[in-house]
């Protein structure tokens, strides 16, 4: 079809002569990671609390810990983060939010973004933490409690010990979707790896070379963080259950 | 590089060589028109008033009747009687791919014919000049580019207007922070939410997201005229005898006057789909244009 490959685009300075193109990407590169990483973060701890709440004993924590799973994780990822970027500012009361919305706006992309993709995946971290707990013996919280030990001693002792290290490997594919999910904030101009890929294409009219580096690097980064996530689960596996010895 | 330049060579005199003896000269594009009696044409979904949907989900707009007056020429060329038009909706990201790949056998909307996109397909007889300036609100007091500093601005990623944005701030270290929305729609929304004081645009554009605005009376268009840029079709590259029949058609249109009274009907009255009027009289650039047809880039 008559297309011209030159990959020699990646080292041309860029239009507005700042950087070269490869230089962009790198920058989105930094980007997601940055981005997926503070918001893995964020997603771990929320969804941990999130999780055992929804099995404690207590009706009014237990309703809320659903309601929030089922929030989150039932609006698509992209009304979410428009609606954290584009109508929750305008919630805030007048100055103060004029203030906000003439911030940076690198800033304030990237804070929607964060807090957006934080709070889906946590909603999801916090149904694999429940399953972890579910998965074991009724026997072991019964145990616990007979040995005098409180319901949070119980679950901090007893019962978290064991639901952690069982949910590494379902947590393991939740991370890597933190990355690929990361994507989406292009649409509201946060240039992370896939906006400036697309940006690549945009000014260098060379599609396939960009999309080529563009997976390749998501590639890199999802390759590292498996890698890295079965040196984890090999460390910690539980001996006698599911892939243990 | 020149590996690949060999290989892509290579493919093409391929390419050429197997086709060329059966039908000699014979335009891959027109032929297959011929054949199947259908043309596949490439339209826009929201760039008002070139290319977008009425209410009844109808492609209208001006280069969108620039674009039948092509087929017209097409049809007449061919000597068919009827030619089936599909309709395919194209973006900014995709436009370029599917002119080249063939799902598109035209594409008029608002495609600026540029030097880097000439390497990957063909351009027609441009059939519109714009300037690209700022909308800002009334009394937001900017009244031209030096007026930015320091401030958000906003503007359509992967458009000229964001490379010259871009350019401007680094050269004259204007301390811009800038917005790349990922359309116009997005960029105007960025701009009404007060998240920037100025969006950065073709006029034309601008022109027609005021026309979409809740109250189009709050904003004005300002500012010289920061580059200058011609609209054409995009045609599939190397196919010179399928842009002879369409530049043809759109020569005819605009030195018989017939453009100016499509420009009139989108530019100067009532357009769908509030009723507004753009208001935006015809520039000197454009009746150069329509004098003189060309398919000349201006970068």
């Amino acid at each position: 079809m008559g297309y011209q490959w030159n990959w020699g685009v990646f080292l041309q300075p860029t239009a507005s002569g700042d950087d070269t193109y490869l230089g962009w990407m790198f920058a989105g590169f930094k980007m997601t990671i940055a981005l997926s990483l503070s918001a893995w973060v964020i997603a771990l701890l929320l969804g941990a609390l999130i999780g055992v709440l929804r099995t404690v004993p207590h009706k009014g924590l237990a309703g809320f810990a659903t309601g929030y799973v089922e929030l989150f994780r039932n609006i698509p990822l992209l009304v979410q983060l428009f609606i954290w970027y584009f109508v929750l500012p305008e919630l805030l009361p007048g100055s103060i939010g004029d203030a906000y919305k003439q911030s940076n706006p690198v800033m304030q992309q990237f804070l929607a973004s964060m807090v957006c993709l934080a709070l889906f995946t946590s909603a999801r971290v916090a149904e694999q933490v429940r399953a972890g707990i579910n998965s074991l013996p009724k026997g072991q919280k019964n145990a616990g409690l007979a040995l005098g030990f409180t319901l949070p001693q119980t679950y901090r002792f007893v019962m978290l010990p064991m639901a952690f290290r069982l949910v590494v490997p379902p947590l393991t594919s939740e991370f890597l979707n933190i990355f690929k999910n990361s994507a989406v904030c292009s649409t509201i101009g946060l240039l992370e790896l896939a906006a400036q890929g697309r940006q690549l294409v945009d000014y260098t009219a060379q599609p396939y070379e960009s999309f080529i580096a563009v997976t390749l690097a998501y590639l890199t980064i999802n390759v590292t963080v498996m890698f890295l996530m079965r040196k984890v689960e090999h460390r910690i596996v539980v001996p006698g259950y599911i892939g243990g010895k | 590089m020149n590996r690949f330049a060999f290989a892509a060579a290579f493919f093409t005199a391929l390419g050429a060589s197997t086709v060329m003896p059966a039908h000699a000269q014979e335009s891959p594009t027109l032929k297959k028109i011929k054949d199947t009696g259908a043309i596949t044409l490439g339209h826009r979904e929201s760039s008002i008033p070139f290319s977008y949907y009425d209410d009844k989900q109808q492609v209208i707009g001006y280069s969108q009747e620039m674009m039948m007056k092509a087929v017209e020429g097409i049809k007449d060329s061919l000597k068919l009687a009827k030619i089936d038009t599909k309709m395919m909706p194209v973006t900014s990201a995709n436009r370029i791919t599917l002119v080249q790949n063939g799902t598109v056998d035209i594409e008029c909307g608002s495609t600026t014919n540029n030097l880097e996109r000439q390497k990957q397909v063909g351009f027609s007889t441009s059939i519109f000049v714009i300037g690209t300036r700022l909308m800002t609100k009334k009394e937001s007091g900017i009244k031209d580019f030096p007026d930015l500093a320091g401030k958000n601005v906003v503007t359509t990623a992967g458009t000229t207007s964001e490379r010259l944005l871009r350019k401007m701030n680094e050269e004259k270290k204007m301390g811009m922070s800038i917005i790349s929305a990922k359309d116009h729609g997005e960029a105007f929304l960025t701009l009404e939410t007060g998240r920037a004081v100025a969006f950065m645009m073709d006029d034309a554009l601008l022109y027609g997201e005021m026309a979409k605005a809740k109250r189009p009376g709050d904003w004005v268009v300002v500012g010289t005229a920061q580059s200058k840029e011609a609209y054409g079709c995009m045609l599939r590259k190397d196919d010179p005898q399928f842009k002879k029949v369409v530049d043809a058609a759109l020569t005819k249109a605009m030195t018989s006057g017939e453009a100016e009274k499509i420009y009139a009907k989108w530019f100067l009255a009532p357009i769908p789909p509030k009723g507004l009027n753009l208001n935006m009289p015809l520039s000197d650039d454009m009746k150069a244009l329509f004098k003189a047809p060309n398919d000349k880039a201006f970068e």
